[in-house]
């Protein structure tokens, strides 16, 4: 590749546009908020497809491409962080459709937030996030995407709570920000030993480091990679951290399709298949990556069953399809997991835009129990939805169908236990199918429910991002996964398949034979007899209750954590020991100093002469000892030998 | 050139003194002494600004030094230097000095004379600490640091100044006298009250090892409580709702962690390698123990305190791991910590001019009202809780590291819990102030947003923020020629410090293993 690429401009032109909104903002007018908020995701995106152009021009051979700062960021003592940006097949892909969905989210927001207050408040912080994700993606050593890693948070914090007057937004983005702090400390603690035990940061330095060690097998690397996999449990909201994404919708619904689907929640499964060499030495963090993944896709999908907020049952099929792509990672299909990373961007992505066409076209409704007959008012949304549904359920030939087969198959083939991570996913797939079934049903379909205002059309700025995420989940997946593998194979490595052909095909009819069954339930509930649901609802409360309530995880972690926390601080450490204690103490001591407060008293009358007094008795104090110092010495003497007890 | 390097710090060090006097002088009008005191504050500023200019990175040992004779019984010498470790704790003190005035400028509306000249002596005592290489100079612009600051808790405090100000004085200045029977101790054996001279002599074993314990400590002791380092911190919560806010920014931390770092491990290695440990447990104990209680704070003020006993601990577990890059990652973190609390200061104490309340339950849903005060309130609150690229980031990274490798990963990863507890509390703070529905005492008053004079100051602070995080190269390297001396003496004369708590029992190959 030729030496007059800039990467550097990746990140820094939505920074750039971050700045320039959100300080004058306020003061431009409002079509020039909007030219600078599209150009810069514009213009990133523009240099990432000139440098995949000049990639596919030169061939494979002329990748990673780095670009190294001059000066480091970091220099002190023997620690030595660069300012280095890596470009490879792995951060090519992440940054196509960070950009690119990044854009079309962007465009989506003109129209939806254009009646907003806080419009220009809103782009920089979009822009933000763009700088800070496309830092992540493109960072060449752990500290840099720890900042690209935090920086996103930052974005999701801020946007999270962009209406900030209500408490439940402000709740939202703090719990976002202090749940995704403790995985973070996973992310940290994982580098402090990676500086302890290869001495560097530098993601190809350490693979180079384990290159030359092929024996070195799990040991500190299990621990290692079980520290960075703490911190994407954090970030992709993966068990037991995900229960700040559920909350985090109360953000603007193209905040949720951009930072809460499409990127910032898929940077752990980056992160992972970016650091893919440690868990690659150590069978055990795999195992554990793997049963993460299938265990939370299967607990998001069974809260997504009962809920009836639009958005959440999207934002639970996120955390689900974000356990695809970590039981993708833990069977070592990293390319797999990748491979959905991006067709699922494509559909999650159409799926809460549409949703947010609904949203805003009903005034802010969000409740699904209170919509139903929309079809006929909004075809062209209802449409984009039914080519979304399509695609997460995995029916052939749409993009969710490809990149769900490849992880599955992958799980398959491995044998043993895959078997089992396999049924779980195949599992979760029918649920899914159900509860996206059910959403349509319940939002399009039927006779409309409840009040609402007269929908109207949306302008042309959100339909046209739509018609090209639905092309994309159709057309995304068909570049097939093994090609998409071979693509990947420089980044994260080759796995052998045992595997043939003809399993292929057989899982892949059964993975279909599971959706239809999903839709088949779905209409059997929701549109057939929609008392059904009531019904079944009745007959086994536990269970419905146990699930609306969604396990009470929040509830456990309030009991065990928050509560006992601000309890221990309140009561035991403030009242008893900083109060009574070390307070009493004090106290005690001074008790014998009241003389010298009585005089202190005196300052208060703010006597000048008084000061003076103090500053003359001083002075002669130090006169004294300036004329006889061997007396004060002595005197000095006599204290020390009391004190050491001679 | 030559002669302003030879006078640059006697420059430093007298004109807030002149300009204290000035103020003492004129007529206290038309705020008359406010305009001299932020003029004499931004010349001061500007002359501090010299030094990192003409600073030589490779040169080693003291510059722009200066030794004369003062005193001649006692040998007292006017002897000032700068080294990589004062280097930016002198422009810290010349920066913070403008932040202040303007602190104060709505404030303070009485007997302004008398508070602006304390202030302006103020400064002239925290130079002198930094600058001074003579004990009982030392010694005596430690004393004077203590003087206006109890003074003016005690005229100017917010609702009950003189009894925070008795306590301020039973803390700081009790533990000062042993530190003189030490320093004179060290005269007594051998005439010199030299930092130089007394360093080497005691390098080279002069001293009975005995009661050089007993000296050390009583050095410690001294500093330990101005930083102040649990459970010696009784008088920072008070001191910090009570004391202006110009001066309740540079009453805790920089003076203490700098002379721990000059006299304390510079002096007495030894002494200090020795009691690493508890100090080590201490800091660790001090982040978690203030982080905890700033979580259940009502105050903002005192919310502040203890997010700063957490702060500052940290800073303490980086000095005490006698590390190099512990100990450069403290001194970085000094300064972070100086631009951040003051700026969070500074903000805080705008809104209590506002609404004189500091109850954190009396605010609400301000950032609708107050644009441009919540965006810096958050940039302040972030770069405490050390988001990279931010100032407390970096600091805090290298403190962690370093404890995780050279030290123990046990306290590491005890003390770097504090970093989510920093999180809850600041973000709550930020949330209960500027989120939500706006309270009832927010709608009774009209919106004030900063204006530009407050901005003009707020400004520089929130891009320095923002420097410090993102090209910390400009600082580190001078830093670290000040912070190697010790490091490289405890290293030659002690094995790395090996400590007693729980941890992984996996192989360390240290931090020299590269």
């Amino acid at each position: 590749m030729n030496g007059s690429l800039h990467l550097w401009l990746i990140p820094l032109l939505p920074f750039a546009g971050f700045l320039l909104n959100g300080i004058l903002g306020s003061r431009l007018p409002k079509w020039l908020v909007t030219t600078i908020a599209l150009l810069a995701p514009l213009a990133a995106f523009g240099v990432v497809l000139s440098a995949a152009q000049g990639f596919f021009q030169t061939g494979i051979g002329s990748l990673p491409y780095v670009e190294t700062c001059p000066s480091p960021w970091i220099n002190a003592g023997t620690l030595h962080i660069d300012f280095s940006l890596v470009l490879d097949q792995l951060s090519l892909v992440m940054l196509l459709v960070v950009t690119g969905v990044g854009l079309l989210i962007h465009v989506y927001s003109v129209g939806y937030m254009s009646d907003e207050e806080g419009y220009a408040r809103y782009f920089s912080f979009l822009n933000l996030f763009l700088f800070f994700m496309t830092l992540l993606v493109l960072a060449g050593n752990a500290l840099l995407m720890f900042v690209g890693w935090e920086g996103v948070g930052l974005a999701s914090y801020l946007l999270i709570g962009f209406y900030f007057h209500k408490d439940s937004a402000a709740n939202a983005g703090k719990k976002a920000f202090i749940v995704n702090r403790i995985g973070d400390l996973g992310f940290l603690i994982g580098m402090f030993l990676l500086l302890a035990n290869f001495g560097t940061l530098t993601f190809s330095e350490i693979g180079a480091k384990l290159g030359q060690d092929p024996g070195w097998q799990g040991g500190i690397l299990t621990v290692i990679a079980l520290c960075l996999l703490l911190g994407a449990t954090g970030k992709s909201a993966q068990l037991p951290l995900y229960i700040w994404l559920p909350d985090a919708m109360e953000g603007p619904t193209p905040v949720s399709a951009l930072i809460h689907a499409a990127t910032m929640v898929t940077a752990g499964v980056y992160m992972i298949a970016r650091t893919h060499v440690l868990f690659d030495h150590s069978p055990f963090a795999l195992g554990v990556v793997a049963v993460i993944g299938a265990a939370t896709a299967l607990f998001a999908a069974t809260i997504g069953l009962v809920q009836n907020d639009i958005k959440r049952v999207l934002a639970y099929s996120t955390i689900s399809q974000l356990g695809y792509m970590f039981l993708g990672c833990g069977v070592a299909a990293y390319s797999a997991a990748i491979f959905h990373l991006m067709t699922h961007a494509f559909f999650k992505a159409l799926l809460f835009l549409a949703a947010g066409a609904v949203i805003h076209s009903l005034g802010g409704e969000q409740d699904l129990r209170k919509m139903g007959g929309l079809w006929k008012k909004m075809p062209v949304t209802f449409a984009m939805t039914t080519v979304g549904v399509l695609a997460i359920a995995g029916f052939f030939p749409l993009a969710g169908f490809f990149s769900k087969d490849a992880i599955l198959y992958a799980a398959f083939v491995q044998g043993g236990s895959g078997l089992v991570l396999w049924f779980v996913g195949l599992l979760t797939a029918l649920l899914t199918s159900f509860y996206m079934f059910r959403l349509w049903y319940m939002a399009f379909l039927g006779k409309p429910r409840g009040e609402v205002d007269h929908p109207h059309a949306n302008p042309w700025s959100m339909a046209v991002p739509l018609v090209i995420l639905a092309l994309l989940s159709i057309c995304g997946g068909w570049i097939g996964s093994e090609r998409f593998g071979a693509f990947l194979a420089p980044s994260v490595g080759t796995r052998s398949t045992a595997g043939s052909a003809q399993l292929e095909l057989i899982l892949s009819i059964a993975a279909v034979v599971v959706a239809l069954l999903g839709w088949f339930i779905a209409d059997l509930v929701y549109r057939q007899k929609p008392a059904r649901a009531a019904e079944l609802a009745e007959a086994l409360p536990g269970s419905y209750s146990l699930l609306a309530h969604k396990y009470y995880v929040d509830e456990f972690y309030g009991a065990s954590v928050v509560k006992p926390l601000f309890a221990v601080s309140h009561y035991l450490l403030d009242w008893v020991v900083d109060k009574a204690l070390l307070g009493g103490t004090a106290w005690l001591l001074g008790g014998t100093a009241t003389y010298a407060g009585a005089i202190l008293q005196r300052w208060q009358s703010g006597n000048l002469r008084s000061y003076a007094a103090w500053l003359a008795a001083g002075a002669a104090a130090l006169l004294l000892f300036v004329v006889v110092p061997w007396a004060t010495v002595l005197a000095g003497f006599g204290i020390h030998l009391t004190m050491a007890g001679h | 050139m030559n002669a302003i390097n030879q006078s640059i710090l006697t420059l430093i060090l007298l004109l807030p003194l002149a300009g204290a006097v000035l103020v003492a002088l004129v007529p206290d009008r038309r705020k008359l002494p406010n305009w001299i005191a932020l003029i004499t504050a931004l010349v001061t500023f500007g002359l501090t600004l010299h030094l990192p200019a003409h600073f030589v990175l490779n040169q080693g040992g003291f510059q722009f030094e200066i030794n004369m004779p003062w005193i001649e019984n006692p040998a007292i010498f006017y002897h000032l230097g700068v080294d990589g470790l004062s280097l930016w704790l002198v422009v810290l003190t010349g920066l913070l000095a403008p932040v202040g005035v303007v602190a104060s400028w709505n404030a303070i509306t009485e007997r302004r004379k008398v508070f602006y000249a304390l202030f302006l002596v103020q400064q002239t005592a925290m130079f002198g600490v930094f600058l001074s290489l003579d004990l009982m100079l030392y010694y005596g612009f430690w004393e004077l640091s203590l003087v206006p600051m109890a003074v003016l808790i005690a005229m100017y405090g917010r609702k009950d100044g003189p009894k925070a100000a008795l306590k301020f004085f039973l803390f700081t200045f009790i533990p000062s006298a042993p530190l003189l029977v030490a320093i004179l101790w060290l005269y007594a054996r051998t005439g010199s009250f030299d930092f130089v001279t007394l360093q080497i002599l005691i390098a080279h074993g002069n001293f009975p090892a005995g009661p050089l314990c007993w000296i050390a400590l009583a050095f410690l002791f001294a500093f330990a409580v101005k930083v102040p380092i649990f459970p010696l911190h009784g008088w920072l919560a008070d001191t910090f709702s009570e004391a202006p806010v110009a001066l309740a920014m540079v009453v805790a931390g920089k003076l203490g962690l700098y002379s721990m770092l000059r006299f304390h491990i510079g002096l007495f290695p030894q002494q200090a390698l020795a009691l690493a440990p508890l100090l080590i447990a201490l800091a660790v104990i001090g982040v978690l123990y203030g982080a905890c209680l700033a979580l259940v704070q009502r105050d903002f003020w005192r919310l502040l305190a203890f997010a700063a006993l957490s702060h500052l601990s940290l800073i303490v577990l980086g000095i005490y791991g006698f590390t190099l890059t512990g100990m450069s990652g403290a001194v970085f973190q000094i300064l972070s910590h100086g631009v951040v609390d003051g700026a969070l200061f500074l903000l805080l104490g705008f809104l209590y001019d506002r609404y004189a309340s500091s109850q954190i339950g009396d605010y609400g849903g301000l950032a609708g009202k107050l644009p441009r005060a919540a965006t810096l309130f958050v940039l302040a609150s972030l770069a405490m809780i050390g988001l990279p690229f931010l100032s407390g980031f970096v600091g805090e990274f290298l403190i962690f590291s370093s404890t995780f490798i050279g030290v123990s990963r046990g306290w590491a990863i005890a003390a770097s819990l504090g970093v989510i507890l920093g999180a809850v509390y600041m973000l709550s703070l930020v949330q209960h102030l500027f989120y939500g529905p706006e309270s009832a005492l927010a709608a009774s008053k009209p919106a004030k947003d900063i204006r530009f004079g407050e901005l003009a100051i707020l400004a520089p602070l929130a891009v320095l923020m923002l420097a410090l995080g993102v090209t910390p190269s400009l600082w580190l390297p001078s830093i670290q020629t000040g912070v190697h001396p010790p490091q490289a003496k405890v290293s030659a004369v002690l094995p790395p410090s090996v400590l007693l708590l729980p941890s992984f029992s996996i192989p360390s190959p240290g931090e020299g293993q590269r």
